[in-house]
């Protein structure tokens, strides 16, 4: 394996998150918190530090990079990028336990949204805003900004493929123009420009422009984190709507917006898995307006209810208008549902993703008929196209590691003595990049309650889920570091 | 510029590496998804399954949007069919396709504009015309001719009795006595830039400007015995075999060619009148001595096989003859058979790319651009001609005052009909063609290139 070219790489990486801590800094010396500026300073020279030493250690080496390297980069990069991330929580103080600072930031990397504090309110201004952009850098994913702002390398810069896949969501992760660093800007530019329009409609709903800019990183990230207790609840219904129709547009891959942008339409709208995607939306608003009808005074309120919280939960936000946990089990169980099916591909939202949904059911409707009917040959087509074998044997592989994942991680929290209910919402909303679950990790509470070795299993669950499981997966295996 | 490259094969793959590190925005298109996959996995491409002729795949490839389509599947037919299909939904685009079938060669080239070909490439027509340079000059293991015929790169190899072993190249101007710069030397597979200091050890293969006219004396100087070819032996009947038989029968060389197919054997007869087609195994050591293998002055192997290639160069190596082509299919290979005594390699591919990314660099018409550009050393170095112009930095300034990259040498100055190997006191004027030699991760797509920023 090519160590040195992946030191170099995580140099790179980490000197970007330094750059990004400076904002942050700026915004704790601007409301006079010098305990977090401190904590900000110090993080910075240590990664500095680390990342210039990192870089004069990995000086030269080849230039072979393969897929297998390109996995474990993306893994290592991930690990030690949330290890120093959570310092300013750390160092300020205003998280003292660094478990829980390490959960916290992983939670916001990951674009999950789950977190340990009961009250977040408390958390000064400085380190709530690093708390809301790990969001939005996660989202879109941080080797991908790498490879966008990356001076080009002339030859043999195939590996950078390998780089997009392993942190790009989907089953079959491709370029939008023939050039890597022109792709990874598109992809961030469309990225950038839905996320000011989010700002500005917030703005416009008079939300003050320190939550507007926090609760935009949230939600185009689709990561969840807010700045008061209560979430959204406290804002008017008006931005509830724009964080709603938000959520579900960057819960959308983002190709469909490139494909807009270039005018193409027709394969827009005739997208299976936007279809499916805004179908079961839809389906699920209005079997849940349903069920909870009655609960609340208006028709409209209802539905809005309904409508957000699909959205927060089907596109991995994370962001509650109000007590889920208190709806009835219908709704509870569709809820928990989505989780399970997750947002589109390539979109910054987690989940199992809808474009493996429907490879799976084609996949199922298949090998149904094929008991039928033996002889028949037949292709999945998605789209139109003709879908890989490959493609579809690696979706299997997933669910099958998905499921894996989730049984084992369910045995080793449940030694904290939470009820099933609670246990199995945790490790879905973690590992599935949600943020809240039911019962005891409901809406209206925190993470806080498990122990150190629960968080960490939930921690690798939302690394896992937000890499999609290979990245960290291949981190366990003898044979990634064997003969190398 | 946005460049289609139709079929991921042998040549689809060596465009790929070097379009690509060029920085053009290339698009493969293959019918095949795993070659298309390691495409993907090696180098910055998007690719497109599908066939390459069909309209659909065309415009999933953003044919209205490219400039340039390359066809280099292996069939004809479907190149031709490809250049036409997309040239009609895109009228503005250039095509460049690979006509291989000599059958071919007059109508591609009469019927251009309906193909609506921008060029024609073949490559074993190509590797012909490159075995017969070099069978006219024999004593060098390749040659590259830059500035209209005015100045040659040729490669030469050190050895055990060459007057230039354990000399540094300070004295090469004396023991040649003539003018001639040493751009590169190969050792043990890897290019090096030398200096005045350098020594020169066996085994070493350096790569050394000439003028024309200096060629002759060059190699007299150098002790290497020269003997004009009359006798040739061809061991494989492939297309290479027919188009170079054909160029030297047209010499008066008598050629004999060994073709293993009978049927092909019957075939090459009627097309070839004056050459002795022998219906034999040129793997087989009796027939090539029953064939005069130790009174011919070249040997060179064509078959279709790059291990059956090395193997009957090295006998015939073995056995003396004096000069010696060896084919190979594959040039990555050539690292690890310098130390074979193989004689001249050439590797039809590669030259059937250099000129499509010579043609690609001249598209591009920038200011100083490159006019010829020539693979040597492996692909490990590139040879590239360019004119200087009004746009070009330094002019008139001695050489030893500019600041060049590194790896970057001037080793040619040519200037109306005089050719000047530089020193440290030339200088260069508008209007001149210089040769420079760089190491191939260097990318110089204009002369200004050249200094260091």
């Amino acid at each position: 394996m090519n160590y040195k070219m992946m030191g170099r790489i995580i140099a790179r990486i980490l000197a970007v998150e330094a750059a990004f801590m400076i904002p942050a800094l700026l915004i704790c010396t601007a409301h006079r918190d010098f305990g977090g500026a401190r904590a900000f300073v110090l993080t910075i020279l240590l990664i500095m530090a680390i990342s210039g030493g990192l870089s004069l250690v990995c000086r030269g080496g080849g230039k072979s990079f393969y897929a297998r390297d390109g996995l474990v980069c993306v893994g290592v990069c991930w690990i030690v990028m949330s290890l120093l991330g959570c310092l300013p929580f750390y160092f300020s103080g205003q998280i003292p336990s660094y478990i829980d600072a390490l959960f916290e930031i992983v939670s916001g990397f990951t674009t999950t949204g789950a977190s340990i504090l009961p009250k977040v309110e408390i958390l000064t201004h400085g380190i709530l805003y690093w708390r809301s952009f790990s969001h939005w850098l996660g989202g879109m994913g941080v080797l991908v900004f790498l490879l966008a702002i990356a001076p080009v390398s002339g030859r043999n810069d195939g590996f950078t493929m390998h780089l997009l896949r392993a942190e790009s969501p989907g089953p079959d992760v491709g370029k939008l123009v023939p050039r890597m660093k022109k792709t990874a800007a598109i992809l961030y530019l469309i990225y950038i420009v839905l996320t000011l329009m989010d700002i500005g409609f917030l703005l416009l709903g008079r939300m003050p422009l320190f939550d507007s800019v926090c609760i935009a990183f949230g939600t185009a990230g689709t990561g969840g984190f807010a700045i008061k207790n209560d979430s959204i609840a406290g804002y008017s219904p008006y931005l509830q709507n724009v964080c709603t129709v938000f959520m579900m547009l960057f819960g959308v891959n983002f190709s469909c917006y490139y494909l807009l942008l270039i005018r193409r339409f027709r394969s827009v709208f005739r997208d299976e898995e936007l279809r499916l995607y805004v179908g079961i939306a839809a389906g699920s608003t209005a079997l849940i307006a349903w069920n909870i009808h009655g609960m609340y005074p208006t028709m409209s309120e209802t539905i809005r209810h309904a409508a957000f919280q699909v959205s927060s939960i089907m596109t991995t936000t994370g962001y509650a208008t109000t007590d889920f946990d208190k709806w009835p089990s219908l709704s509870k169980s569709i809820l928990l549902c989505l989780m399970f099916v997750g947002a589109c591909a390539g979109s910054t939202g987690g989940g199992l993703k809808c474009a493996r949904v429907v490879l799976l059911l084609k996949g199922l409707r298949r090998n149904i008929r094929q008991v039928l009917h033996p002889q028949k040959v037949q292709v999945i087509r998605v789209n139109d196209r003709p879908v890989d074998e490959k493609v579809l044997a690696n979706t299997n592989a997933y669910l099958s590691a998905y499921v894996i994942i989730v049984i084992v991680s369910l045995l080793a929290i449940s030694l904290d003595g939470f009820s099933i209910t609670t246990n199995f919402s945790a490790v879905m909303a973690c590992f599935n990049n949600i943020g809240p679950g039911l019962d005891a990790v409901g809406p209206v509470c925190s993470y806080a309650g498990y122990s150190g070795f629960s968080k960490f299993v939930l921690i690798m669950d939302m690394l896992a889920g937000r890499l999609e499981i290979f990245p960290i997966l291949v981190l366990f295996s003898r044979s990634t570091w064997m003969h190398s | 510029m946005k460049i289609l490259i139709a079929g991921d094969g042998k040549v689809g793959a060596t465009l790929t590496r070097q379009l690509s590190a060029e920085g053009y925005d290339l698009t493969v298109i293959d019918s095949n998804s795993q070659v298309l996959e390691s495409s993907v996995e090696r180098y910055d491409v998007m690719t497109v399954q599908g066939n390459c002729a069909s309209m659909e795949t065309l415009r999933q490839a953003g044919v209205e949007k490219a400039e340039l389509l390359i066809a280099a599947t292996s069939a004809d037919e479907v190149n031709l069919l490809c250049c036409m299909t997309a040239h009609g939904m895109n009228p503005n685009l250039h095509t460049i396709a690979r006509i291989r079938n000599p059958e071919y060669t007059e109508q591609a080239y009469r019927m251009r504009d309906t193909f609506a070909l921008s060029l024609t490439v073949n490559p074993e027509k190509q590797a012909a015309t490159e075995i017969e340079r070099l069978l006219k000059y024999p004593g060098f293991l390749k040659r590259d001719t830059f500035a209209k015929g005015r100045v040659e790169i040729v490669e030469l190899r050190i050895e055990e009795t060459s007057p230039l072993r354990d000399v540094p190249l300070s004295k090469l101007n004396s023991i040649a006595r003539c003018q001639v710069l040493v751009c590169t030397v190969l050792r043990d597979g890897t290019a090096i830039t030398p200096d005045g200091n350098f020594i020169l050890r066996t085994g070493d293969r350096i790569f050394v400007t000439a003028s024309a006219e200096n060629l002759a004396l060059l190699l007299k100087n150098l002790g290497i015995i020269t003997r004009k070819v009359h006798k040739v032996i061809l061991a494989g009947g492939s297309r290479v075999g027919y188009y170079l038989a054909q160029d030297l029968e047209k010499s008066g060389i008598s050629v004999r060619l060994i073709e293993n197919n009978e049927e092909r054997c019957v075939q090459l007869a009627q097309m070839l009148p004056q050459t002795c087609v022998v219906h034999g195994d040129a793997s087989s050591q009796t027939t090539l001595d029953s064939e005069g293998l130790a009174e011919c002055d070249a040997l060179v192997t064509l078959t279709g096989l790059d291990e059956l290639n090395m193997v009957v160069s090295l006998y015939g190596a073995s056995r003396g003859v004096p000069q010696i082509i060896t084919k190979l299919g594959r040039a990555e290979n050539t690292k690890i058979l310098d130390s074979l005594p193989l004689g001249s390699v050439i590797c039809p591919k590669e030259l059937c790319c250099n000129t499509i990314v010579r043609y690609v660099r001249a598209m591009r018409n920038q200011m100083g651009a490159a006019v010829t550009i020539h693979t040597i050393a492996d692909g490990q170095a590139e040879a590239i001609e360019f004119r200087v112009d009004e746009g070009t930095l330094h002019c008139g300034e001695p050489l030893r005052q500019l600041k060049l990259r590194k790896n970057v040498l001037i080793v040619c100055i040519t200037r109306g009909a005089r050719t000047e190997i530089p020193n440290g006191e030339s200088r260069f004027e508008k209007g001149d063609t210089l040769v420079v030699v760089s190491s191939s991760d260097v990318v110089l797509s204009q002369l200004n290139d050249i200094f260091t920023a």
